[in-house]
C-alpha cells in the first residue's frame, strides 16, 4: 500500500513536469497551429537560467594564499564570491543557497523575452507555411539553442542544488499513520506546477485577454474581423508559453542536474503527452501529463516488471497507442485541429 | 614526381601510374604494393582519434582529445615529454614514430555505434589512419574494434568498462588499457567488507544495456562471495532521467546497500535522486544505509556535486596519484591546459604512447607486428604500477583504485580521494573466466 | 525511354550520371591540397549518400504524395538491417539473400504498423508511428538483446554457422560480404595527376539499386496510383464521399515506403555488417523527415539532395579540427590566423551540429521549397541572364564544352 502511494506521488511529480511542458506546448501547438520542435529547448533554457543565476551569484574575486598550493604546486588562488563579501558570509551564503527559487524571478522576464523574439522574429513568418517547414525551422532553432548552451556550459550535467532547508525529506504519511517519506523539493515542485497550471487556466478563463485568446483559438478569422488585434495577443501567449516551459525548467534543476540536451530528452515525450491529451485542449494536455506520469511510475514497479519485462521502457508509447486507437482525438481533443 | 616527402596518397599514385593500375581490387585501399592497410610510406604517419564530440559524453571526449594532442606533441619531441620520461621502455626518442612525424585526424563518435564506425571508416579510407583510438562507451568500443579487425588496423580502446570488450567480443587487432567490470568488483569487495561488514543486503539498479549487465554480474558475484545477499536487481531504461520510481521501492525492500550500475548522466541522476530520497540518512537492519557507485568518473561526479561525498566506487586512475608517471603526466597536462586530466584522458594518452612504443620495438607499423609487440608486454611508469598487456585477451592488468567522494574538496577538481590502491594480483582472472567466455580473439588482420 | 516522358527521362539520366560519376564529382580537390578535407569521394560516405538517398526517396513516396508524416520510418530501416545481418550470420555472406529478406521483413513490419496507424490521420498518425518506432528502439536496446545484441549492435562472429558459407576464412578472419564472390569492400584506386579517385564495388551496387529505386519512384509518381495518392493529400474527405475507400491506397504507399527503408537498411548492413539499435531511434526517423523537407518534399530529386546534404555535414564537418584550421589559414599573419581560427572554431568539429542547425533555418527561411527550389532559382537566374546576354554568357558558364 505504501509502495503504491509512493509511486502515485512519484507519478504526480513526473506528471507535473510533463504537464507543465505540455501546457506550454499545447498553447503554441494546439492553438497557434505551429509545430514547435524548439519547445524542449525553451525548457532547457529555463533550467540554464537557474544555472546562470547560480554562476552570477558565485562570481568571485581571487586572492593568492601562499600557505596552500594547487595541484601543480603553485600557490592556491582562493575564491570568495562577491555576494559573500558584500553581505557577509551568512546572508551572502544564504542568497547563493536560494539561487534556484530566486531564478524564478530572473527567468520570467528572460523567458518572455525569448518567446517574444522567437515569435516575432521567426515563428510569425511560419503560420501560413506547411507543418513540414515549421518542423524544419524549429528543429534547426532547437539545435542552435542547444549548441550555444553547450558551447558556454559544456556537455556534462551541472549541479544546481535546492536551498538547504528544502533539501531533506518529509514524512507525508505521518498524519494518517503511515510512513511515506518523500523529498521536500519534489513536493514543492508539485505544488508549484499546480499553481502555474491553475494560474494559466484562471488567466484564460476569467480575464478579457484570456477570453479573446480563447475566441481566437476557436476562430481566428472572425475575431480578426471584429477589429481585434489577435496577432499581438498571440505573441503575448507565445511569451507566456515560453515562460511556463522555462519555469518548469528552473524548478526542475534540483531534481536532476541540467545538461544541454535535456530539452531533446523531453521533446518527444511532450509531443506524445499533447497528442494523447488531444489537440487544442489545455485540460487534455494537463490530464495526459499526470496520467502518463503515474502510469510510468506504476510500470517501473518490480511487481509489474517481473510480469511484463521491459514494460517500463515502452509504457508511454503503449498507452499512447491504446488511447489514440480508442479515442480518435486523444482524451479531450477538438475536431479538426491538425488532423489533415 | 620529384617530391617524395608527400603523403601516402602521392606514393600510392606513383605506384598506380607505374603500371599497377590494373592490379586486383584489394581491401580498403588500392595499394597492392603495401604490405598492410594504410602503410605509411612518406615522412609522416596518421593516427585516428575517434572521440565523442557531440552528445552527453562530449566533455569526456574533449578531455580525451586534449590527451591525444598532448601525446602527439610528446611523441614529436615537443613539450616536456610527460610520461615518456618515466615509461620503463625507452624505445621512444621524441622523433615521431620510427622517425616519421605523427599527424592525426579527429572524428565524432556521437556515442552511437553506427556514427562511430562511419567516422572510423572515413579515417581509414580517406585519411589513411594506421591506428584508431578513443571512445567513451563500451558499445562504441566494441563496434569500432570489430571494424578495425575487418579493416586491418590497430584499435587502442579508450574508455570502455564492459567485460565484453576483452571478453566475448575481443578481437586480435583490439587492445584495452582501461579496467573492466570484473576488476571493479574484485577491487571494491575487500574495501566494502572492511567498511560495511559481511552481513549486508544489496539492491542493484542497473542501466539496461550490455555494459550495465556485465558490471551488475561482476559486482553481485564479488559481493556475494563476501557473504552479502542480493535482494533485487532492477533494470532501468537508458533514456530514464528521473529515477524516483526506481528509488522508491528500495526504501521498503529490506536492503541496506544500494549499488548504482549507472554511468554518465544516468549515474548523476540516479545518485542525486537516491540522496534526495534520504537514503543516506536511513538506518536499515540496524545499519547505516550505504550507496555504492562501482564505476566513478570525476568529470561526471562533478554533476552530482555534494551528493558524491562519502560514496565509494572504483576508478582506473586519478590525478592525485603520487607515482612518478602520474605526476609527470599531471604536470604536463596541467601546464598545457590549466586543469588536471581525467581518467579517460590518462587512458587515451597512455594508449597512444603504448602504440607508438610497440611500433618502435616491432620496427614496423604492420598491425600484426605491433600486436605481437604489445602481447605479453610488461611495463611500468605509466601510472597504476607495473602493468601487463595480456596476450590471451589483450586486456591490461594493473592496480585498480578504490575511491571515495571527498568530504572537503579544495577545488572543483578535487572531488575524489583514493581510499586504496588494489594490487594487480587481486584483480587478475583466468582468460577463460566464465564472465569473459564465449569470445575468440581470431588472428590478427593486417588488411591488404 | 523506359516508359517515361522526356522530362523524367532527363531527370533519371542526370541522377544516373551523378551516381555513376560520384567518385569524380565528390573528389574535386587534389589529395595533397588543403581543401582535400572537403573531398567526400571515399567509399563509406558515397555508400551512405546513396543508401540514405534510397531511404529518403521511399519516405517521400509516403510523405510527398499522401501528406502522411511518419515519424517512425527508422524502425523499418533498423528491422531491415537486423534481418540482413542475421542472414549473414546464418546463411552466408552473399548480399542478395540478405537484401531480399530485409525488404520482405521491413514490408511485413510496415504492413502491421501501417494497418494500425493509418486508422488515424494528421498529427495523430505521426504520433502513432513515432510510438511504434520508439517501442522498437527501446526494446531492441534492452529486452530484445538476444536478437539485436542491444547497445553494441548485432555483429558477425567467428562462431556463426553460415550454412552456405564458412564460419571463418582460412586465415582465421570473419568472411566479408560479397556479391557472388565480388567483395563489397574491394576498391580500385585511380590516380590522375594530383587527384586520386576510389571506385568501390559496394558503392556501385548501391548506386545501381538506387537508380532502380529512383526509376520505380518516378513510375509511382506518374501512375494512376500516384494520382490517387495525391488526391488523398489534397482532400481525403472528398475522396471518401465519392464512395472510395482510400485506406488500401495509403496502406500500399506506407508499405512501399517501408520496403524502401528496409532496402536501405539491408544495403547498409551489406556494406558494413553491423546493425545498431540507434538506427531506430526517433532522431533517426527525424533525420529522414529533415532530409526530405530540406531537399524538397514531393519532388523527385529533392530527398536525395537532402540526404546528401545532411550526411556530408555529419561526416565532413565533424572531422575538421583546430589543427586543420591552422593549416588552412597559416598564410595569414599570426594574430590574424588565431583570430580567424577563433571565429570559425565553434562551427566545426564538435560544433558541426550548430552549423547544421543554422543551415536548416537558412534553407527553410529563404528557400521554402527546399534545396530543389534553390536549384530552380539558380536555373531561372541563369536562363534570364542567358536571355539577356545571348550565347556569350552560355559559353562562359560552360567552359568545359
Amino acid at each position: 500500500m505504501d509502495a503504491i502511494l509512493l509511486q502515485i506521488l512519484n507519478g504526480l511529480d513526473k506528471g507535473s513536469a510533463y504537464a507543465l511542458i505540455a501546457l506550454g506546448l499545447t498553447l503554441i501547438f494546439g492553438t497557434l497551429g505551429v509545430v514547435n520542435f524548439a519547445h524542449g529547448a525553451l525548457f532547457m533554457i529555463g533550467a540554464f537560467c537557474a544555472v546562470t543565476l547560480q554562476r552570477i551569484l558565485n562570481l568571485s574575486f581571487e586572492f593568492v594564499d601562499e600557505t596552500q598550493t594547487d595541484f601543480l604546486g603553485n600557490p592556491l588562488k582562493v575564491k570568495t564570491p562577491y555576494v559573500e563579501a558584500w553581505f557577509g558570509p551568512d546572508i551572502g551564503g544564504s542568497i547563493i543557497d536560494w539561487a534556484v527559487p530566486l531564478a524564478i524571478l530572473f527567468a520570467i522576464p528572460i523567458m518572455i523575452g525569448v518567446g517574444y523574439v522567437m515569435e516575432r522574429g521567426l515563428i510569425k513568418h511560419f503560420y501560413k507555411r506547411p507543418h513540414a517547414d515549421q518542423i524544419l525551422v524549429t528543429f534547426g532553432l532547437a539545435i542552435v539553442l542547444q549548441e550555444v548552451v553547450k558551447y558556454f556550459y559544456g556537455a556534462n550535467p551541472i549541479q544546481t542544488p535546492a536551498p538547504d532547508t528544502l533539501n531533506g525529506v518529509v514524512n507525508l504519511g505521518a498524519a494518517i499513520g503511515m510512513d511515506i517519506v518523500y523529498p521536500v523539493w519534489r513536493v514543492v515542485y508539485f505544488f508549484f506546477a499546480v499553481l502555474i497550471i491553475g494560474g494559466i487556466f484562471c488567466f484564460l478563463q476569467f480575464t478579457t485577454f484570456g477570453m479573446v485568446v480563447r475566441a481566437g483559438m476557436a476562430d481566428r478569422e472572425t475575431v480578426g474581423l471584429l477589429g481585434i488585434n489577435i496577432d499581438r495577443r498571440f505573441t503575448i501567449m507565445f511569451g507566456i508559453a515560453a515562460a511556463v516551459a522555462g519555469l518548469a525548467g528552473v524548478m526542475y534543476t534540483p531534481i536532476n542536474s541540467p545538461n544541454y540536451h535535456m530539452g531533446m530528452d523531453f521533446l518527444v515525450l511532450s509531443f506524445v503527452v499533447v497528442v494523447v491529451g488531444g489537440m487544442g485542449s489545455l485540460p487534455g494536455a494537463v490530464l495526459a501529463g499526470f496520467l502518463l506520469g503515474v502510469l510510468e511510475s506504476f510500470a517501473s514497479m518490480n511487481e509489474v516488471k517481473s510480469l511484463l519485462p521491459g514494460i517500463d521502457q515502452i509504457i508511454i508509447y503503449v498507452v499512447a497507442i491504446i488511447i489514440l486507437l480508442t479515442r480518435p482525438r486523444g482524451l479531450m481533443g477538438r475536431k479538426g485541429v491538425m488532423e489533415e | 614526381m620529384s617530391n617524395f616527402d608527400a603523403s601516402r596518397r602521392r606514393v600510392l599514385k606513383t605506384g598506380a601510374i607505374a603500371g599497377a593500375g590494373v592490379a586486383l581490387p584489394t581491401i580498403f585501399t588500392a595499394s597492392s604494393a603495401a604490405a598492410f592497410t594504410n602503410e605509411p610510406t612518406g615522412g609522416s604517419v596518421t593516427l585516428g582519434f575517434n572521440v565523442p564530440q557531440t552528445g552527453p559524453y562530449a566533455d569526456e571526449g574533449a578531455d580525451e582529445l586534449r590527451a591525444y594532442e598532448l601525446a602527439v606533441e610528446h611523441l614529436n619531441g615537443g613539450g616536456d615529454g610527460g610520461m615518456m620520461n618515466t615509461f620503463s621502455s625507452k624505445a621512444l626518442q621524441g622523433n615521431g614514430i620510427l622517425g616519421k612525424k605523427v599527424e592525426y585526424v579527429t572524428g565524432d563518435t556521437q556515442t552511437k555505434s553506427d556514427a562511430a564506425r562511419a567516422s572510423a571508416k572515413s579515417m581509414i579510407e580517406k585519411d589513411g589512419a594506421v591506428m584508431i583510438t578513443g571512445g567513451s562507451s563500451s558499445g562504441v568500443a566494441i563496434a569500432v574494434q570489430g571494424l578495425c579487425q575487418e579493416a586491418g588496423v590497430i584499435f587502442m580502446a579508450g574508455l570502455t568498462h564492459s567485460n565484453d570488450t576483452t571478453g566475448k567480443d575481443k578481437k586480435a587487432n583490439g587492445f584495452r588499457h582501461f579496467f573492466n567490470g570484473y576488476m571493479s568488483g574484485a577491487a571494491l569487495a575487500p574495501v566494502l567488507k572492511n567498511l560495511y561488514g559481511t552481513d549486508r543486503v544489496a539492491y542493484h539498479l542497473t542501466a539496461d544495456y550490455t555494459w550495465g549487465w556485465t558490471q551488475e554480474e561482476s559486482i553481485a558475484a564479488a559481493t556475494e562471495a563476501l557473504g552479502w545477499q542480493t535482494v533485487n536487481k532492477v533494470r532501468t531504461p537508458l533514456a530514464a532521467t528521473d529515477f524516483s520510481s526506481y528509488i522508491a521501492p528500495v526504501l521498503n525492500s529490506g536492503a541496506d546497500v544500494l549499488v548504482l550500475n549507472h554511468y554518465g548522466g544516468n549515474m548523476v541522476n540516479s545518485l542525486t535522486n537516491a540522496v534526495q530520497f534520504g537514503l543516506r540518512e536511513k538506518v536499515v537492519n540496524g545499519k547505516n544505509f550505504e550507496i555504492v557507485v562501482p564505476l566513478y568518473s570525476r568529470l561526471m561526479a562533478k554533476g552530482a556535486g555534494e551528493n558524491v561525498k562519502g560514496i565509494h566506487g572504483s576508478t582506473n586512475w586519478h590525478w592525485t596519484l603520487q607515482d612518478e608517471g602520474s605526476k609527470a603526466f599531471v604536470k604536463s597536462f596541467g601546464t598545457k591546459y590549466g586543469f588536471p586530466p581525467s581518467q579517460a584522458a590518462h587512458t587515451c594518452y597512455v594508449q597512444t604512447l603504448l602504440y607508438a612504443d610497440a611500433v618502435e620495438r616491432a620496427g614496423s607499423f604492420n598491425p600484426c607486428a605491433v600486436a605481437e609487440a604489445l602481447e605479453g608486454f610488461e611495463f611500468d611508469g605509466m601510472g597504476n604500477g607495473p602493468t601487463l598487456y595480456r596476450a590471451e585477451d589483450h586486456q591490461c592488468f594493473k592496480d585498480v583504485l578504490v575511491v571515495r567522494g571527498k568530504e572537503n574538496p579544495t577545488s572543483e577538481f578535487d572531488l575524489l580521494e583514493v581510499v586504496e590502491v588494489t594490487p594487480r594480483a587481486q584483480v587478475e582472472y583466468a582468460p577463460d573466466h566464465p564472465m569473459f567466455a564465449g569470445g575468440n580473439l581470431g588472428s590478427c588482420n593486417p588488411g591488404a | 525511354m523506359f516508359g517515361l516522358d522526356k522530362k523524367d527521362t532527363s531527370k533519371l539520366i542526370i541522377v544516373a550520371c551523378l551516381a555513376l560519376l560520384a567518385p569524380f564529382i565528390l573528389n574535386p580537390f587534389p589529395t595533397d591540397s588543403a581543401l582535400a578535407q572537403f573531398n567526400a569521394g571515399y567509399p563509406d560516405l558515397m555508400q551512405r549518400f546513396v543508401i540514405f538517398g534510397i531511404f529518403a526517396i521511399g519516405f517521400n513516396i509516403l510523405f510527398g504524395l499522401t501528406g502522411y508524416l511518419s515519424f517512425g520510418h527508422a524502425a523499418f530501416l533498423g528491422v531491415g538491417s537486423y534481418s540482413a545481418v542475421w542472414m549473414f550470420k546464418l546463411i552466408g555472406m552473399n548480399v542478395i539473400p540478405a537484401i531480399v529478406l530485409s525488404v520482405i521483413v521491413a514490408g511485413l513490419f510496415a504492413l502491421l504498423i501501417g494497418f494500425v496507424s493509418l486508422r488515424r490521420s494528421g498529427i495523430y498518425f505521426s504520433i502513432l508511428t513515432l510510438a511504434f518506432a520508439q517501442m522498437s528502439f527501446n526494446l531492441a536496446y534492452s529486452v530484445l538483446t538476444p536478437i539485436t545484441n542491444g547497445e553494441t549492435g548485432l555483429q558477425l562472429t567467428l562462431e556463426d554457422p553460415r550454412i552456405l558459407g564458412v564460419s571463418a576464412t582460412a586465415d582465421g578472419s570473419i568472411p566479408v560480404t560479397n556479391l557472388f564472390g565480388l567483395e563489397m569492400r574491394s576498391t580500385f584506386e585511380l590516380a590522375l595527376g594530383p587527384w586520386a579517385f576510389q571506385f568501390n564495388a559496394g558503392y556501385y551496387l548501391c548506386a545501381l539499386i538506387m537508380l532502380a529505386a529512383f526509376y520505380l519512384a518516378i513510375r509511382i509518381f506518374r501512375s494512376p496510383f500516384g494520382m490517387m495518392l495525391r488526391a488523398v493529400k489534397s482532400n481525403q474527405q472528398r475522396m471518401n464521399y465519392t464512395g472510395l475507400n482510400t485506406r488500401p491506397y495509403t496502406l500500399a504507399a506506407f508499405v512501399i515506403s517501408g520496403m524502401y527503408a528496409g532496402l536501405a537498411g539491408g544495403l547498409m548492413a551489406s556494406m558494413d555488417p553491423l546493425a545498431g539499435a540507434e538506427r531506430m531511434q526517433w532522431t533517426a526517423s527525424g533525420e529522414v523527415v529533415l532530409m526530405t523537407i530540406l531537399g524538397g518534399a514531393g519532388t523527385l530529386i529533392g530527398p536525395v539532395l537532402g540526404a546528401g546534404f545532411i550526411k556530408y555535414f555529419e561526416n565532413i564537418f565533424s572531422k575538421i579540427n583546430d589543427n586543420v584550421l591552422h593549416t588552412w589559414f597559416s598564410f595569414l599573419p599570426d594574430g590574424m590566423e588565431d583570430a580567424v581560427v577563433f571565429i570559425i572554431h565553434p562551427f566545426i568539429g564538435k560544433g558541426w551540429h550548430l552549423t547544421l542547425g543554422i543551415l536548416f533555418m537558412l534553407v527553410v527561411i529563404f528557400l521554402p521549397g527546399g534545396l530543389v527550389e534553390g536549384g530552380q532559382r539558380i536555373k531561372g537566374w541563369l536562363s534570364r541572364r542567358k536571355a539577356k546576354d545571348g550565347g556569350k554568357a552560355a559559353g562562359e558558364t560552360n567552359p568545359a564544352e
